[in-house]
């Protein structure tokens, strides 16, 4: 029968001195400590970029404001995007895998451990390898420094014509690195799912974020090599002297954007479907229901991931291609939303009918189903070829990115944190703080980017350091702004929970949300073994199946 | 022990009240100044020109689409939320557990595909009106070549050579002169974007591009670079200048002119032929015939420098001249080291070329 409770007392480290726990992180391999590892130094780099942000913000509060020079203005944003793509959007749904897979399907670590450990490492130090430029990059006199040709990197901007020193290399090579850690730990957590599934759990039973976690982790080994690809060739023409991108001999600057976005775009959905997947398990648990449509939203979800690799051109829409070839990409791009519309449908089933409590997880997971589905429809108005002529490169679809990255997944990474802070802390965040934290965000959010849209609508185009007064733009920059330090004040909170909340926080238990996938049928935190015994399923919900027993899930699947 | 935030349904409802309300309140006072009148602003639902008069039309029905998809959606997460939020007494038991349902499932596939098939008409027909738009007899031909940070527009047909301030005839009822526009660069990719006349179009070396446009009223118009071209894209800045078919007939023919040789600025001459001016800079009908730096031949005939930052006057060319890293910092002006006295010399030359 399902699983068994483990008897075992909550096991207590001997309190070990600091080198040694250092030393312990060092030489880890077990899947927690690597994932909140993973998860911990994601939210390092998020507050870095994050400043990054503010002195973004800062800068455009008031026309021809001199705060920063351009060029550090330029280094911010380039950073700021590289940053949140690649150092915290990736390690964070690397973490969420790593932590949460193994426990969710009933086995004791993931299939390859030290391979696990060696992605850490590899996006650790190609993280640092791209701050460090900022020391080590000197490249010609006075110029250098950090990367500044935009997180997208456009040809042919990144020559070394154009592009002197070696900022645009540290660019390159940090991202490469940063990409094998990624690869493997894909690797790893697909051949994970596939193979150490514990006694009953069909694929058909696997919890949906382990569903989810596939799908993406597939979509990072089918994208990723269009990036790694085009940065190599970018390198062969930077010191070699190829000629893949470089104009002046022929090369096209405009095949860079279509490597670029074949990884770029998947990219997106590989960053929001880790969100969806915390979504697809908080919400059935705070509303006391099974997920609707299980198989559909698996159905729906694997969608997303086809029509997502045929969409990248719809970052291109302004770079001249014939109508044939926009009215194509435009069609892609419609259907994706599709599948998209029906997770929204099938969350919404899942509440209807429900007890929905309103605890800290659920309060993000709503925020975010109201703010994705403006993310959405604000993705169809860009899908919409002419209208996009008007809104790319503008404001406008600054706001539109902010919204599914921030509005949709960082709501659903913060919903998945509360969540599951007390399984791998065995203690709750603090909920006072928590709900100062949700509330400063979401205000701060909506002050910046709605505003943003408007300045889309007006004109203003973006990656600009300065404007002119006089344009309409003053008001609403200056309301981003406030809404920027806002933001900034809620992570500041969130950073005083969790620190506090690890010493401090009321104690949890196994169980404390009342849920039904396996993790949180062991200790909190887990113990290195996760379970004493293995489990064995018999449906979607074992815990429900163990928690009723003259109602089990299993009779109706 | 269930962890419970809200004891107080009251505070819920109030929470919910304020942010609703604070919501409605800055959206409000964002949309009134984007919709109400504004001179000076690039306001793209305020066309002033085909295609951008035709791409508001359809952004106006796709709004509209997606504000009545917001409204049913949000109404019935608003719904679910408050009829079946959690209340005292529910803890007793769970309930009824609905696993799905496959009618329902089939509802909420099929509407969206409507709605999708319905936009994806409506787009495919506005890009090839659009975009497979051909130029009728009279149209105005020109050539904007996007540079590191500023524009060149040159006039193949009229043998005009300028830049930043691009100048086209405005189409009246009975005489269409629309502008069809070839777009290059000399460097790294650009974007061409005056949002009350059409959308964006990129400039990309080693591609050429075209885009159109057929303003009918008379003015000077504000626009951009769209696409991040290094240090200062913020300030390459477009002027499109629309003028009556009569003006601009005139203006042509001022261009036209090889600059002329004013005789009470021999010395002022001498000094900008004497520094390195000539090897970046065109004024023609002279022995300057650099290509890397705007054309001078009619410089006092535009209204800005340095690609649109500040207004042409003798006190800005002086300041220009004395250190354009200065005014524009990262331009590919260098500082010329010159002494005052070439400074005011070189001033006075170029304020003859009108």
């Amino acid at each position: 029968m399902a699983t068994q409770e483990i008897a075992l007392p909550a096991v207590r480290e001997p309190s070990a001195s600091l080198m040694e726990r250092l030393h312990g992180l060092v030489i880890t391999v077990d899947h927690k400590k690597l994932g909140l590892m993973y998860i911990g130094t994601a939210l390092g780099f998020l507050v870095v970029a994050g400043l990054m942000a503010v002195g973004i913000r800062l800068q455009l509060a008031v026309p021809v404001n001199k705060l920063l020079e351009p060029d550090v203005f330029n280094r911010f944003f380039t950073m700021h995007g590289t940053s949140m793509v690649f150092l915290v959007g990736m390690p964070i749904i690397a973490g969420l895998g790593n932590y949460l897979v193994p426990l969710m399907i009933g086995t004791r670590d993931m299939a390859f451990p030290r391979l696990n450990a060696f992605g850490y490492w590899m996006f650790l130090f190609g993280g640092l390898l791209l701050y460090f430029s900022y020391l080590g990059a000197p490249g010609l006199a006075g110029h250098g420094s950090a990367p500044d040709v935009g997180w997208f990197a456009y040809a042919p901007l990144t020559a070394r014509a154009f592009s002197r020193g070696t900022s645009t290399d540290y660019w390159i090579l940090s991202l490469l690195l940063t990409s094998v850690g990624s690869t493997v730990s894909a690797i790893n957590v697909i051949a994970t799912t596939i193979a150490l599934r514990c006694p009953g759990m069909k694929l058909m039973r696997m919890p949906l974020l382990v569903w989810l976690m596939l799908v993406t982790n597939f979509m990072i080994l089918l994208a990723l090599p269009g990036l790694s690809g085009a940065q190599i060739m970018l390198l062969i023409d930077r010191y070699p002297g190829g000629h893949f991108f470089d104009t002046q001999a022929g090369g096209s600057a405009v095949i860079w954007q279509h490597f670029f976005w074949i990884f770029g775009h998947p990219e997106v959905y590989i960053l929001m479907i880790p969100a969806f997947a915390c979504l697809s398990e908080i919400i059935p648990v705070f509303s006391r229901k099974p997920i609707f449509g299980y198989p559909i939203m698996v159905g729906a979800t694997a969608m997303i991931g086809l029509i997502s690799v045929s969409v990248w051109a719809h970052h291109m829409f302004s770079v001249g291609m014939t109508s044939v070839g926009n009215t194509f990409f435009a069609i892609s791009t419609f259907l994706v939303a599709i599948p998209t519309g029906i997770k929204i449908f099938n969350w919404l089933g899942t509440m209807y009918g429900g007890r929905i409590r309103f605890e800290l997880p659920m309060l993000f997971c709503i925020a975010f189903l109201f703010q994705f589905l403006i993310a959405g429809l604000t993705g169809v108005m860009l899908a919409v070829v002419p209208f996009n002529w008007q809104l790319t490169d503008s404001y406008f679809v600054v706001a539109h990115f902010h919204y599914t990255l921030v509005g949709a997944f960082l709501f659903g990474i913060f919903a998945g944190f509360y969540y599951w802070y007390p399984k791998a802390v065995g203690r709750f965040l603090d909920p006072r703080l928590g709900l100062w934290h949700f509330w400063l965000f979401v205000i701060g959010f909506h002050l910046t980017f709605d505003t943003l849209h408007f300045a889309g609508f007006l004109g203003m185009p973006r990656r600009i350091f300065t404007y002119d007064a006089g344009r309409g733009w003053d008001t609403l920059n200056f309301i981003a702004t406030v809404g920027a330090l806002c933001q900034a004040t809620a992570i500041l909170v969130l950073a005083i929970n969790i620190v506090r909340s690890a010493k401090k926080g009321r104690l949890a238990g196994n169980d404390p949300w009342d849920a039904w996938t396996l993790e949180w049928s062991t200790n909190s935190p887990p113990p290195d073994y996760n379970f004493a015994t293995m489990p064995t399923v018999r449906s979607r919900r074992p815990l429900w199946d163990l928690k009723h027993p003259e109602d089990p899930d299993w009779k109706y699947e | 022990m269930r962890l419970s935030l809200y004891a107080n349904q009251r505070t819920l409802r109030a929470v919910i009240v304020f942010a609703f309300s604070l919501f409605c309140f800055i959206g409000f006072g964002h949309v009134e100044p984007a919709f109400g009148k504004n001179d000076g602003v690039t306001n793209i639902f305020r066309p002033l020109s085909q295609p951008a008069q035709e791409i508001k039309e359809t952004s106006f029905l796709v709004l509209l689409v997606c504000a009545v998809i917001f409204i049913v959606v949000a109404g019935l997460l608003i719904y679910a939320i408050v009829r079946f939020r959690h209340r005292a007494g529910d803890e007793a038991s769970e309930p009824p557990q609905v696993y799905g349902s496959n009618q329902i499932e089939l509802a909420w596939t099929v509407l969206p595909i409507l709605v999708v098939f319905v936009l994806i008409l409506v787009t495919s027909r506005t890009i090839a009106d659009i975009q497979n738009r051909k130029a009728p007899p009279g149209a105005v031909q020109a050539t904007v070549v996007g540079h590191q940070w500023w524009w060149e527009i040159r006039y193949p047909e009229l043998g005009i050579v300028t830049a930043n301030e691009l100048h086209v005839p405005a189409s009246t009822g009975d005489k269409r002169r629309p502008a069809f526009l070839k777009l290059q660069s000399a460097d790294v990719a650009h974007s061409f974007w005056v949002p009350q006349f059409a959308g964006k179009t990129d400039l990309i070396p080693n591609k050429e591009n075209r885009m159109w446009f057929e303003p009918t009223k008379p003015g000077t118009y504000l626009g951009n670079c769209a696409e991040y071209c290094g240090t200062q894209h913020a300030r390459m800045l477009i002027r499109v200048v629309v003028q009556t078919p009569e003006e601009f007939d005139r203006w042509v023919r001022d261009q036209q002119q090889a600059t002329s040789v004013a005789t009470n600025v021999a010395d002022s001459r001498k000094a900008f032929f004497a520094n390195s001016c000539v090897n970046c800079h065109t004024i023609r009908g002279t022995s300057a015939q650099g290509k890397f730096g705007p054309d001078l031949t009619h410089l006092m005939s535009r209204e800005m420098l340095a690609g649109g930052v500040v207004p042409n006057t003798a006190d800005n060319l002086r300041l220009w001249l004395r250190d354009p890293q200065k005014i524009k910092v990262g331009c590919l002006m260098p500082n010329m080291q010159m002494t005052d006295t070439e400074v005011d010399e070189i001033v006075a030359y170029l304020q003859t070329l009108k």
